[in-house]
């Protein structure tokens, strides 16, 4: 095993804070509230077209011919672009997948999902593009759809989608040891085995992706308004796709209406409104629609059959985790099983397991491809080892609660490290399961279960007990790979900040609004920094020409990432700041200190300087200061902040090294009722309590507990993208793809914290963004198994439907 | 196709404008006049993300012609408030977080701006009864409840301090 880096902490938990740990209303929210949050389709450039895209409406097709004449006659219709077309200047999209899978932004002789992009109008309005679309005539020989993963498998011939690769729709199959599994399971007392299906859902935020592009043929350059979260990292992988350098490219983020993932790189809209703005010599807006988001958004979520087993010594203690899995990634293979990467840097829980064997069989079908999803496949695995822990303790006649915690990594162990390499930097697993059990009283809702299984009710309660991982670093993107591939290891922040004149702070961030509370954080973290007040500090989002090296939120690292970046660049400017304050107070800036917005002599009350004298004088009297050539003017600085903790991947892959190490946790109790005559679960209770190390922002932190919980609700009952044995996607509106509203979701949230700090992080902060949905699947299906124990019912697959749940309860009743 | 002649009364004011008779309230809203504040979410009706009020009514405006509305008096939410006077509904949404993305929340206020004119004191199932069409994927419904009681408590007090 590799050592473990040192910290490189500056800022220590346990400070008294002033604003850190506050719930500071947003600052982001009063121009989201008056309808002015400049969203990708509120950008409108003078000239602009349109475009709108012609959908495959078959699932497998060579494209034999498009006759795009009659659309191309239809008055102010400026071009209408079939994949040839644009691959005269367009190259094929980034892929992270060694060996490469190739992906155009409009099909290039063959369609491999339903919806996916054949031709592209370009009209003066959408609706002149849409009435051009519906005019291309396209001749299909139609190939035989993959849509069942399994069957997947064995398919060849004209079934396989990317013969290029070889004549298997096998993506990927590789089969990793970790610990001493052998043993484990030869010794085991006991092995749990379940099946366990997650079913394939998606972020679906409101606001669909969209770019609005321009390009400037003198200069040869393209700007790009768009909604990608992650524009400062990838953006010049779209320019490596429109085969221009990648300064000629300036991406512009907009406010994003939402992502959960799904807007991670954003690739394909971003490139198809470059290209078509550069064939067309006019500013292009292309804005998916949501059939187009639905059926082709590139980031449908995970799609995972698992055959699990759990060992368990005869001590009744965990100690080997197995597990074969088939990952229906769909039609391309844009991230390769980054997802499992993902999921291999908590997959043993919060448990002392000492060994894992992982099989991974990643295949390829007719649906849309898989991209990121608010868990990026460690939902799913800390849906399996849940609901391998409920089975367990089922098995045993054990208590579900007592026996998860009999099994925790014990506080007095980390920083731990578990047999895939991975490190746990802190945790306090007992302390998360008493808070929550004390929120509950789950001892008085134990007894109302009983009281109202006399009537005839029945009511379930819940447990799961996940890890949130955080923090992402890059490597789980090319780690379990063969041949690594592009085998990055970075993914810093930037931030650059500077006073002006009149000692007010503009902070530049390099990444986007999407959806969280970036400039919230920002203010807040610089009000710490600088002891200034919040209302002097604003934020904004620099653009690629503009940015720093920068990442961008994913992976729940924004929070965490920024602060380091902050953390860095305020100390630059304080240092600065006390140098021409020194030089004002006739003081050593050693002897210095900033308080409420002045930097003041320490112990000398009144012996100070407003920032904004200071700022002044750093702007304007130069020759009022030393003649030293270190001393410039201005109040400004960059800094770039990198990941806390990392390490590289054994060449073997025995182990994987360090790769996301700031390690949350949470225990999600809900209580529910089901109907056993309709199958319609709903909630009577649910407690939610988080540890992601220092609080920042409760509030805010609640509202993704809140929100990611709904989520996860959606994934165990409603949501589903589901295809039919033709690879048609029967759920491609929102009348059948079921987002839960207000009525699905239990009335109160009750959400509690822990706080144990990261020791690598600054301010031992901690990620929580995804934290929600890693946790209310398992947690709903033990609540449902839990209600329906006198039907025997076990619940392996998700989502829990009122149909399916009423086939299992009439299936338990017939056996029992 | 032939263009018709719509004049609207929005947020108080009066436009004139000649268009498609296709031409979506929506579009009409966020292309023709440039307030942007509507979002479209689904454009089939079921998120309710563009819901305007049209003659105080809540309306799917991606469910209705701009020619449907001629002669009616239209309100979105650039009419509640601005940043530096937000109404009384936009300051509750603010601090009881009851939004994170921003995008479906045009729609919910104006929900809560026709729920609360007919109903000055509605408990929280009245509230999740007016919501209860209209999707948000991020807060999980709990604060945008939570604000629309706050904003009621706000009109309260401004209405009595009058």
């Amino acid at each position: 095993m590799t050592a473990i880096p040192s910290s490189r902490q500056r800022e220590r938990p346990g400070q008294s804070l002033k604003w850190i740990g506050k719930s500071l209303k947003r600052v982001e929210d009063p121009r989201l509230l008056t309808g002015q949050g400049r969203y990708i389709d509120d950008i409108d450039r003078p000239n602009m077209l349109h475009a709108a895209v012609l959908r495959s409406p078959h699932a497998h097709a060579r494209i034999v011919s498009i006759d795009v004449s009659a659309a191309a006659a239809l008055p102010g219709v400026v071009a209408v672009l079939t994949g040839e077309d644009i691959a005269r200047s367009t190259g094929p999209l980034p892929c992270f997948a060694n060996p490469p899978v190739e992906q155009r932004c409009v099909a290039l002789g063959r369609v491999r999902h339903v919806g996916e992009p054949v031709a592209v109008a370009v009209a003066e309005s959408r609706y002149l593009a849409e009435d051009a679309v519906d005019l291309i005539s396209v001749t299909y020989a139609e190939l035989p759809a993959v849509v069942d993963p399994e069957r997947a498998i064995s398919a060849s011939g004209e079934a396989i989608l990317h013969p290029e690769r070889g004549p298997t729709n096998i993506a990927h199959q590789r089969r990793f040891a970790f610990g001493p599994v052998d043993q484990d399971f030869g010794n085991a007392a006991r092995i749990v085995r379940r099946r366990l299906r997650w079913p394939r859902s998606g972020g679906q935020p409101l606001e669909t992706v969209g770019a609005v592009a321009e390009y400037d043929g003198a200069s040869g350059k393209f700007t790009i308004h768009m909604n990608s979260s992650m524009y400062n990292y990838v953006g010049w992988l779209v320019a490596l796709s429109l085969g221009v350098a990648a300064h000629k490219l300036n991406l512009v983020p907009t406010m994003a209406g939402g992502s959960f993932g799904s807007k991670i790189f954003t690739h394909k809209v971003i490139t198809l409104a470059a290209a078509l703005a550069r064939i067309c010599g006019r500013p292009v807006k292309y804005i998916e629609d949501r059939i187009d988001n639905l059926m082709a958004c590139d980031n449908h979520g995970s799609d995972r059959i698992y055959d699990a087993e759990l060992a368990l010594d005869a001590n009744n203690q965990m100690t080997g985790l197995r597990c074969k899995v088939i990952d229906d990634y769909g039609a391309y293979f844009q991230f390769g099983v980054g997802h499992h990467g993902n999921a291999l840097s908590q997959i043993v829980g919060p448990y002392r397991i000492s060994s894992v064997d992982l099989e991974i069989i990643a295949v390829m079908t007719n649906k849309c491809q898989q991209g990121a999803y608010r868990g990026f496949g460690s939902e799913v695995a800390n849906f399996v080892i849940e609901r391998l822990a409920d089975a367990a303790a089922d098995e045993l006649g054990l208590d579900r609660v007592e026996f998860r915690r009999a099994n925790f990594i014990r506080p007095e162990q980390f920083p731990y490290k578990i047999p895939t390499g991975n490190l746990y930097d802190s945790g306090n697993y007992g302390a998360v399961l008493d808070e929550t059990l004390r929120m509950l009283d789950y001892p008085g809702w134990r007894a109302k279960q009983a009281e109202y299984r006399k009537q005839g009710r029945y009511i379930g309660i819940g447990i799961a007990t996940c890890q949130e991982r955080s923090v992402f670093s890059a490597t789980e993107f090319w780690m379990l790979n063969n041949e690594p591939g592009f085998a990055l290891s970075s993914s810093p922040e930037g931030v650059s900040i500077k006073i002006d004149p009149l000692g007010k702070v503009v902070a530049s961030l390099q990444a986007p609004f999407w959806g969280n509370s970036p400039e919230t954080v920002a203010t807040m973290v610089l009000a710490e920094q600088l002891q200034i007040d919040p209302a002097d500090i604003s934020v904004t989002y620099s653009d690629t020409d503009h940015g720093l090296a920068g990442t961008g939120p994913g992976g729940s690292r924004y929070t965490v990432m920024v602060a380091g970046a902050l953390v860095g660049a305020a100390n630059i400017i304080k240092e600065k700041l006390f140098r021409v304050a020194g030089h004002m107070l006739e003081a050593a800036p050693t002897d210095l200190e900033l308080r409420d917005g002045k930097v003041g002599v320490k112990g000398a009350p009144g012996m100070e300087k407003s920032i904004a004298d200071i700022a002044m004088h750093a702007h304007f009297f130069r020759l009022s200061m030393p003649d030293d050539p270190t001393l410039t003017s201005g109040l400004d600085a960059a800094y770039t902040y990198d990941h806390p903790l990392t390490t590289l991947p054994s060449d073997d892959r025995s182990d994987l090294g360090i790769f996301y190490p700031i390690m949350g946790h949470m225990c999600h109790m809900p209580v529910v009722e089901v109907d056993p005559s309709t199958g319609k679960v709903s909630f009577l209770d649910y407690v939610a309590v988080h540890d992601c190390g220092t609080l920042v922002n409760p509030m805010t932190l609640a509202g993704h507990v809140r929100g990611g919980t709904a989520q996860g609700i959606g994934t165990a009952l409603y949501e589903q993208y589901h295809y039919d044995e033709n690879g048609q996607l029967l759920t491609a509106s929102y009348a059948d793809y079921l987002i839960p509203t207000a009525y699905e979701v239990p009335q109160d949230v009750r959400v509690g914290h822990v706080e144990t700090p990261s020791p690598y992080t600054e301010y031992g902060i901690k990620g929580g963004g995804e934290g929600g949905r890693m946790g209310a699947p398992p947690a709903v299906c033990a609540a449902i198994e839990d209600a329906l124990r006198p039907f025997g019912v076990k619940i392996d697959a998700m989502p829990v439907t009122p149909a399916k749940l009423r086939g299992l309860i009439r299936a338990g009743k017939a056996a029992a | 196709m032939r263009r018709h002649v719509v004049r609207v009364t929005v947020n108080g004011r009066g436009y004139e404008r000649t268009i498609e008779p296709r031409m979506l309230l929506s579009d009409f809203l966020r292309h023709e006049l440039s307030l942007t504040g509507t979002h479209v979410g689904c454009e089939h009706g079921i998120c309710g993300t563009c819901t305007v009020l049209v003659d105080g009514v809540a309306t799917r405006s991606c469910l209705c012609f701009a020619v449907q509305v001629d002669g009616q008096n239209i309100e979105t939410v650039e009419s509640l408030g601005r940043v530096e006077a937000m109404s009384p509904i936009q300051r509750a949404f603010w601090e009881k977080h009851g939004l994170q993305c921003g995008f479906c929340t045009p729609g919910m206020l104006m929900l809560a701006v026709e729920l609360l004119r007919a109903n000055p004191n509605p408990d929280r199932a009245a509230i999740r009864e007016a919501i209860g069409g209209n999707l948000c994927r991020c807060t999980g419904y709990q604060s945008i409840i939570a604000s629309i009681e706050r904003a009621a408590e706000l009109l309260r007090a401004q209405e009595e301090a009058a």
